[in-house]
């Protein structure tokens, strides 16, 4: 099997396999190694435990020991930008979300779906795939991780913009579409809402705030016997909120 | 420091990430899930982009930029989902994506079979007023 960094370096790749050994690993990459078992245990149990807020932070713990290892791979610029966005906010969006959703605290029995073991399945066979491959093909790669940091804020903050002003820019554009877009998600929402009051008196049936009487037209039945005081009272009580 | 190892460690981490995807019901779990596998292309980038800088004198720096560029698009996936999924629990009161069904395919099929063991006698007088 012919290996893409064979065709370009063959001399620097046998070089480098002299140089370096699988058997004897460097101090760096047993710290990558441990970060990385911290991490992918982390990762595991975020998508495995039945308790809503337990996931959020292991999640934590999982971004955290990544911005470990970009450190470790010199990119300490974008260590702490992983350091301020994700550990910093992301995940305490994400915890806004369970607690505005009214997530359960403590174990929620269903927290995942009947297709559990298809999911398992999946994911096992992409594993063993992507693993495979990826040890085939950078067998005889060593990253050189001596000399100057690859990632250090001059270098990145240089590069960034000089080469990458264009797209940087157009980010912020796409940053302020996100915003508004955000802002007109949750505002229609309440436009919404406060209409029906006008005329949903009178047929409270068609009401979008009903749960489930538009999906199920035959099924909706007996949920809207129930679903009745709920659509007289849903709009009420979000009027009164606001 | 050899290239396989943040290379598997983003390839494990991604088919976490897809395992929660599948196999999460709650809306913001897989959303968390999702920001598991973008963490996984984002270590790829920067490997890469440590090695290629070394190796083939890449100047560009592609790889750190588009995991800036990663990070800032993860960032307002995560605003505009979580603004999606209050408002689809501030509609429908919940959160459960099992229980989205407009879009499926035959929906009305699957429906009413939990239903119908309850509704009973009930159903005629049920279908006038829903569809009243």
């Amino acid at each position: 099997m012919t290996h893409p960094a064979d065709i370009t370096h063959p001399a620097a790749v046998t070089l480098a396999a002299a140089q370096h050994g699988f058997l004897s690993p460097t101090g760096v990459e047993i710290a990558f190694l441990l970060v990385g078992l911290a991490t992918f245990g982390a990762a595991l149990v975020t998508v495995t435990t039945r308790q809503l807020v337990h996931a959020a932070l292991w999640l934590v713990v999982a971004l955290g020991g990544l911005a470990v290892e970009y450190l470790l791979l010199t990119a300490e610029f974008i260590a702490w930008v992983q350091v301020l966005i994700y550990v910093g906010s992301v995940v305490v969006l994400l915890l806004f979300g369970l607690m505005l959703t009214r997530a359960p605290i403590g174990r929620s029995p269903d927290a995942d779906s009947g297709n559990r073991w298809a999911a398992l399945t999946v994911a096992v066979a992409a594993a063993a795939a992507l693993v495979w491959v990826v040890v085939d093909a950078f067998r005889t790669t060593w990253v050189d991780l001596d000399g100057p940091a690859a990632g250090s804020t001059a270098v990145t903050g240089a590069s960034l913009f000089q080469n990458w002003v264009l797209p940087f820019e157009a980010l912020s554009v796409l940053l302020l579409a996100a915003l508004v877009g955000a802002i007109v998600l949750s505002r229609k929402a309440k436009a919404e809402s406060s209409l029906p009051p006008v005329n949903s008196r009178a047929a409270t049936g068609g009401s979008p705030s009903v749960p489930d009487s538009r999906n199920h037209p035959i099924g909706g039945t007996a949920r809207s016997h129930a679903a009745k005081p709920v659509a007289g009272t849903h709009p009420a009580d979000q009027e009164g909120a606001r | 420091m050899h290239l396989a190892y943040p290379a598997v460690l983003a390839a494990l981490l991604f088919c976490t990430g897809l395992y929660g995807v599948l196999a999460r019901r709650n809306a913001i779990l897989v959303l968390m899930s999702v920001e598991l596998m973008l963490n996984a292309v984002n270590l790829n980038l920067v490997a890469f982009d440590v090695w290629l800088s070394k190796a083939a004198r890449d100047t560009l720096h592609s790889g750190q930029a588009l995991t800036l560029f990663t990070i800032a698009i993860a960032a307002a996936e995560i605003g505009i989902g979580l603004a999606i999924v209050l408002a689809v629990h501030r509609n429908r009161g919940t959160s459960d994506i099992d229980k989205l069904r407009d879009t499926a395919e035959g929906h009305e099929t699957v429906g009413p079979d939990s239903d119908a063991l309850t509704a009973g006698p009930a159903d005629g007088a049920g279908k006038a007023e829903a569809t009243a």
